[in-house]
């Protein structure tokens, strides 16, 4: 313990004595929650969709058939109660809720007028805005066209309502993004670089031939990194709390939980460079491109996994931070519990347990 | 406990069909200073990997410090310290934190280590300058240091590779009177090196050639034996017969 101990101190002496690590490590988290307030927009396609219908008339049932036969739409099921609507939210698979008061036709024929109501999920303001807008234009061009050879028009509105993030605040898609990267990046990027640094120094050799057991040593690095993570999930969230006015709604445990596991499969990723990498500039080439692209583009922060291709679709299941992103972002902004997000939670587990025993292993490859 | 410190018999590491080191058998006495002398690619850093329990022989049998290669090489790393020509010091910790870095992952009391680093920092002319980073020392300085941290934990056994790479003949002549002392003090000196003037300064020097101990003498005695002026033509002739091109 006194081994490690020492072992973690000088660890904190290197990190504290590089102005650019210590930038690196804990002004850019800061600095990219800030930066990163733009939305982008994107096209929606096939997206599961949950009806409402009450009451079941020819006019309901050819509306839904519009909106099913628009590629945007894909009806996922039929609901029958106002609860099941936000329990189909935090399964996370529907999108958007098309509501059908009760006389639809009815009104529709006596009174030339008749409502529809739009609930969508808004965790994600993007795909939630574009769903809403697609769905109100094919709603308005039915109207459109039963209008036409009547004198009086017929009128349908349809009220909106953005479920969990009413403001549709991008703030509410980025925090949970940049959480995932600035972990990758402190945990993966930085733990790699740090091994291999001492690889290349030739302090690694003197450090082996030392009585230190070879994972200690490697876990004595990957400690500061893990302080340090720490210390930037707590100010992301406090920075996300009280500057960009993002609650965290679910269980704080739970997301600070989820959030050390995330990290812990960022160490391990990391150990895994750092024992193929020979020197500095592949460990950071391996980091940055292996992970922290990926990262950005695959897993639904910057563009909607649903709209992928297919093969990208596939490809992103192997992101770590994809699955991070769907559980801080169930967590954090819809607020549900772990038993929404237990699946997520048990692919990020494998993972964790499967580049931990392939870090481990090649260490002791090159060792033998 | 015997006064040999290492004891190789038939020690043999292959990689596959390539035989790194081929059967050396040699004995090493405690207080000596023993040169491990070869060309490139002759198979020295390999045999030294092997007696430092970095790596698994693949046959024949070695003690280090007493302890069993095969069975023991947590306890063979208690007891034998290591330097290279690297010098393996953070250039951004002060020579103090150097210092109690290394001894910590030793596992020495802050007693022993506040006690020892005064004492050694007295002896390298280094006391005004231990809270300044490592960086700032010069080359030679930094050399010293590393040997003596290298030896700051009491080992039996010390394995120094090439540690006088690119330092000036002054230097290396001062580096070498620091081994004498720890010879003397009753520390094991394993050392390779390139410079056949040094080859000189040792007890005794093998020299390997592709994989083999080929020679194994007091200087004096290898003089004699090749009929050579000097070391430097006592390895040339044994290095010529080299088949294996450096690596």
């Amino acid at each position: 313990m006194k081994q490690f101990l020492s072992f973690v101190k000088k660890e904190f002496h290197h990190i504290f004595r590089d102005i650019r690590t210590m930038f690196i490590l804990l002004a850019m988290p800061v600095a990219q929650i800030i930066i990163f307030g733009f939305a982008l927009t994107n096209e929606v396609k096939n997206s599961k969709i949950a009806i409402w219908d009450q009451s079941g008339d020819a006019a309901t049932a050819s509306l839904v058939s519009e909106l099913e036969a628009s590629r945007y739409f894909e009806v996922e099921q039929a609901i029958h109660s106002p609860g099941e609507i936000g329990a189909s939210f935090k399964k996370g698979k529907v999108k958007l809720a098309v509501i059908f008061p009760p006389h639809f036709n009815e009104d529709l024929q006596h009174f030339n007028k008749a409502q529809v109501q739009l609930i969508a999920d808004a965790s994600d303001p993007n795909v939630a805005n574009t769903l809403t807008n697609y769905a109100s234009a094919i709603i308005m061009d039915y109207q459109n066209r039963i209008t036409q050879n009547r004198k009086m028009p017929y009128t349908i509105t349809t009220e909106m309502r953005m479920l969990y993030n009413p403001e549709l605040k991008g703030a509410y898609n980025f925090v949970p993004g940049v959480m995932a990267m600035v972990l990758l990046l402190v945990c993966t990027m930085m733990t790699a670089i740090t091994i291999v640094r001492e690889k290349e120094m030739g302090t690694m050799e003197v450090m082996l031939v030392s009585p230190m057991k070879p994972f200690r040593i490697v876990l004595a690095k990957a400690v500061p990194y893990l302080l340090l993570s720490s210390v930037n999930i707590a100010s992301i969230l406090l920075l996300s709390k009280y500057v960009l006015d993002v609650p965290v709604n679910g269980s704080l445990l739970l997301l600070i939980g989820e959030s050390f596991l995330f990290t812990l499969v960022s160490l391990s990723l990391g150990l895994l460079i750092s024992s193929g990498a020979e020197s500095q500039q592949t460990a950071m080439f391996i980091s940055l491109v292996g992970m922290f692209l990926p990262t950005v583009m695959l897993s639904g922060f910057m563009f909607p996994v649903e709209n992928m291709p297919l093969p990208l679709r596939t490809v992103s299941n192997i992101v770590p931070a994809k699955w991070y992103y769907i559980i801080v972002k169930s967590v954090m902004i819809k607020g549900t519990g772990l038993h929404t997000v237990w699946k997520e939670t048990l692919v990020l587990s494998g993972m964790l347990v499967f580049f931990l025993g392939l870090a481990i292993r090649n260490f002791k490859i090159r060792l033998a | 406990m015997s006064d040999k410190v290492i004891i190789a018999e038939k020690l043999t590491k292959r990689f596959g069909d390539f035989t790194a080191v081929d059967a050396i058998s040699f004995e090493v006495n405690r207080g000596e200073i023993f040169g491990f002398l070869g060309a490139n690619g002759a198979g020295k850093t390999t045999a030294m990997r092997m007696l430092s329990g970095l790596s698994m022989p693949t046959s024949g049998k070695a003690t280090v410090a007493g302890f069993d290669v095969y069975r023991e090489n947590e306890k063979i790393k208690r007891n034998i310290g290591y330097m290279s020509q690297k010098f393996s010091l953070y250039e951004d910790l002060t020579v103090r934190e150097n210092i109690r870095f290394y001894a910590g992952i030793y596992g020495k009391s802050s007693s022993f280590i506040r006690e020892k680093t005064g004492i050694v920092l007295k002896e390298l002319h280094l006391s005004g300058e231990a809270d300044k980073l490592v960086k700032s020392l010069p080359l030679g300085w930094k050399q010293k240091l590393a040997f003596s941290v290298a030896i700051f934990h009491e080992p039996r056994l010390v394995f120094l590779d090439e540690p006088t790479g690119g330092v000036d003949p002054v230097t290396r002549r001062e580096f070498w009177n620091l081994i004498y002392e720890a010879a003397a003090s009753g520390i094991t000196v394993f050392v390779t090196t390139h410079y056949m003037d040094e080859a000189e300064y040792c007890n005794r020097v093998s020299i390997m050639v592709d994989g083999r101990i080929d020679a194994l003498d007091t200087p004096g005695g290898l003089k004699k034996t090749f009929n050579a002026v000097s070391m430097d033509e006592v390895f040339l002739k044994l290095a010529r017969k080299a088949v294996r091109t450096a690596d």
